[in-house]
C-alpha cells in the first residue's frame, strides 16, 4: 500500500482540529503532542508491518485512543471545552462521546471551526495565514518559514504569539451561529486568497513549495464550499479564481526554473481539467446580487484561460473588469494592472499615460513591477535607454531571486544603445 | 550464509508529519531492497517504548528501560549475510542513520555440534 502524497501532513491538520475541539482551544499544544505521538507510532509500526489498508482511519483511531488516555489521566487536572467537560467526567459517557466526535462529518466541521478560529480579528492577515498553514495544513515551523522565505526564529515567534491569541479566545469559533459565521467569513476567504497568492506570486523559488500552498488553499476552499453557510457566491468565485489561476501553474516556470510571463507561456501546458472546474465554479458564483473582488478576478482569469493564444485575449473585457475592481477595492496595484491591460489593447503610449495618471502612484514606488511595466512600455516604444533605467530600478527593488532572475532577463532584452524606433 | 540481528537505536520524534512520511517511505524502500537481495530473514518487530526491567536475585521489577531517546532500542530485524562485514555494509543504508540513530549489528550464535 502506497501512501498518497502529503497524507501525514493533511491528516495532522484534521487530527489537530478534532483533538482541539475535544480538549478545548486552550489545550492546542496538548492536541499537537497527541498528534505527533500518533505519527511516531505510525512510523514505528508501519515500517515493519507495512501501511495498513486505511492509513487515515488507523491514524485517527490511534489519536482517539491517545485522547482517551489523556482525558482519563488528566480528567481533573485540566479544563477542557466547557460543554464537553460535563460528559468527560464519567466513564459511561467518555468513550461514546469521543467516538462521536471522531465521526467523519464532525472532523469536517472541526476543520471549519479551526479555520474560522485562525482568522481571529486580533491577528494580522499574515499571522492568520501562517497559523492556518501550521495548525490546519500540518506544516512545521521550518516548512512555514520555507513557504514565506522567512527565518525559523521569525516564524516561530509569530506562531507562538498567534497561538496565545487563539488560546485566549477560550472557545473555538462556533459555526452554528449564522450571523457570527457570515461576519467572519470574509476574513476566512481573504486568508485563503492570500495563502493561494503566496503560492502563486510568493517568494519561494521552489516550484514544489509554491504548488503545495496553492493546493492547500484550494483544499480548504473546497471545504468551505461543502458547508451550506460558507458556500456563498463569493466562496464559489474564490474557488473559481484559484482553479483558473492554478491551471496556468504548469506553464509559469520554464524548464530552467525561470518565471515566464503570461505572454510567453506555452498554453498547451495549461491544465484543462482545472479550467473546466474553474469555469463551472464561476458559473455557480453568478447567483444573487453579490459581486465580490473574487468574482472580478475570476472573470479576468477566465478571459485569459479561454484565449487560445495571447493575441486572442479580449483586452477590452479585461479592462472593464479592472475598472469594476477599482470601484470595489481601489488599489494602486489594480490601477497598474488596468494600465497594463489598456496598453495591450490600445498600445504602449496609452499604457504609459494611464500609469502616469495613477493617483497614488507613490505607493507603487517600491513595487518592482511598477517600474518593470514602465520599462516594458518604453521598450515597446523603442526607448531602450529609458527602458533599461526602469528595469534597473525594478531590479534593485526585486524581493527574491525569482523576481531578480526575471527582471534580469528583461533588462537583457533591452540590449545596448537606442535602436531606431 | 550467517544470521545477524540489526538492533535499531534512537528515535527521532521531532520530525514534521511531512518528514515522517518521507522517512517511512525510505524504510519501506530499504526493507524492500534487503528482501529483493535475499538478505531479509525476518523483518522483525517494532518495540514499545515502555516496559519493565527485572533485576538480580531479588527479582526487583522497575519500569523502564527509560534510556535516553538515542539509546532506546526501537525494533529489530534478522538479516542473512555472508559475514559480519557484509552485514555491517548492508546496515549503512538504514534510514535511522540519517535521523542520528544507530544500528547495532550482532551475529547470532549458532551452536554447531
Amino acid at each position: 500500500m502506497q501512501l498518497s502524497e502529503h497524507l501525514f501532513r493533511r491528516e495532522a491538520g484534521r487530527m489537530v482540529a478534532t483533538l482541539t475541539r475535544i480538549f478545548g482551544v486552550q489545550n492546542l499544544a496538548l492536541a499537537e503532542d497527541v498528534v505527533q505521538d500518533a505519527f511516531c507510532r505510525a512510523l514505528e509500526v508501519w515500517k515493519f508491518r507495512g501501511v495498513p489498508e486505511n492509513p487515515s482511519a488507523w491514524l485517527m483511531a490511534t489519536a482517539k485512543n491517545r485522547a482517551l488516555d489523556v482525558l482519563r489521566r488528566y480528567r481533573t487536572a485540566r479544563t477542557y471545552e466547557p460543554e464537553l467537560s460535563r460528559w468527560l467526567q464519567s466513564e459511561w459517557t467518555l468513550a461514546p462521546i469521543v467516538e462521536e466526535l471522531f465521526a467523519e462529518n464532525e472532523i469536517k466541521d472541526d476543520q471549519l471551526r479551526m479555520m474560522f478560529s485562525c482568522c481571529h480579528p486580533r491577528l494580522s492577515e499574515e499571522a492568520q495565514v501562517a497559523l492556518i498553514l501550521n495548525v490546519l495544513c500540518g506544516f512545521s515551523v521550518d516548512e512555514v518559514a520555507a513557504a514565506f522565505v522567512s527565518s525559523h526564529a521569525a516564524i516561530e515567534k509569530r506562531l507562538t504569539r498567534s497561538k496565545k491569541v487563539l488560546a485566549g479566545s477560550k472557545k473555538l469559533f462556533e459555526i452554528t451561529d449564522a450571523n457570527d459565521f457570515s461576519a467572519r467569513l470574509p476574513a476566512v476567504q481573504r486568508a485563503l486568497y492570500l495563502l493561494f497568492n503566496e503560492g502563486y506570486h510568493g517568494a519561494s523559488q521552489e516550484a514544489a513549495v509554491r504548488a503545495e500552498l496553492c493546493e492547500e488553499a484550494m483544499r480548504l476552499a473546497a471545504l468551505l464550499l461543502q458547508h451550506p453557510l460558507a458556500a456563498t457566491p463569493a466562496t464559489h468565485a474564490l474557488s473559481a479564481l484559484m482553479c483558473l489561476d492554478a491551471a496556468r501553474l504548469p506553464a509559469r516556470m520554464d524548464s530552467s526554473g525561470n518565471l515566464t510571463s503570461l505572454f510567453e507561456q506555452d498554453r498547451s501546458l495549461w491544465d484543462r481539467r482545472l479550467i473546466a472546474e474553474g469555469m463551472k465554479l464561476l458559473e455557480l458564483s453568478a447567483t444573487g446580487f453579490e459581486l465580490s473582488e473574487y468574482h472580478l478576478e475570476a472573470a479576468i482569469a477566465s478571459v485569459h484561460v479561454t484565449a487560445q493564444q495571447v493575441e486572442d485575449t479580449d483586452w477590452a473585457q479585461i479592462v472593464s473588469y479592472y475598472e469594476q475592481l477599482m470601484a470595489i477595492r481601489p488599489s494602486p496595484v489594480i490601477a497598474l494592472n488596468r494600465a497594463i491591460a489598456i496598453a495591450q489593447h490600445e498600445g504602449a503610449l496609452r499604457g504609459l499615460d494611464e500609469i502616469r495618471a495613477i493617483s497614488d502612484s507613490e505607493r507603487l514606488a517600491n513595487y518592482p513591477f511598477y517600474h518593470a511595466a514602465l520599462g516594458e512600455f518604453e521598450l515597446r516604444k523603442g526607448n531602450r535607454r529609458a527602458a533599461r533605467d526602469h528595469f534597473k530600478v525594478a531590479l534593485d527593488l526585486a524581493r527574491n531571486p525569482m523576481e531578480r532572475q526575471f527582471l534580469n532577463l528583461r533588462l537583457k532584452a533591452c540590449g545596448q544603445g537606442d535602436a531606431l524606433a | 550464509m550467517s544470521q545477524f540481528t540489526f538492533l535499531y537505536r534512537g528515535r527521532d520524534t521531532s520530525q514534521s508529519p511531512e518528514q515522517m512520511q518521507k522517512t517511512m517511505q525510505k524504510w519501506q524502500a530499504w526493507f524492500k531492497e534487503l528482501g529483493a537481495k535475499g538478505h531479509l530473514k525476518d523483518i522483525g518487530h517494532p518495540l514499545e517504548n515502555a516496559g519493565r526491567v527485572v533485576r538480580g536475585k531479588q527479582k526487583t521489577v522497575t519500569d523502564g528501560p527509560f534510556a535516553e531517546a538515542k539509546d532506546v532500542v526501537g525494533g529489530f530485524t534478522i538479516i542473512e549475510a555472508r559475514d559480519l562485514d557484509q552485514a555491517a555494509e548492508l546496515s549503512k543504508d538504514c534510514p535511522i542513520l540519517e535521523a542520528g540513530g544507530s544500528v547495532e549489528v550482532r551475529p547470532i550464535q549458532i551452536l554447531n555440534i
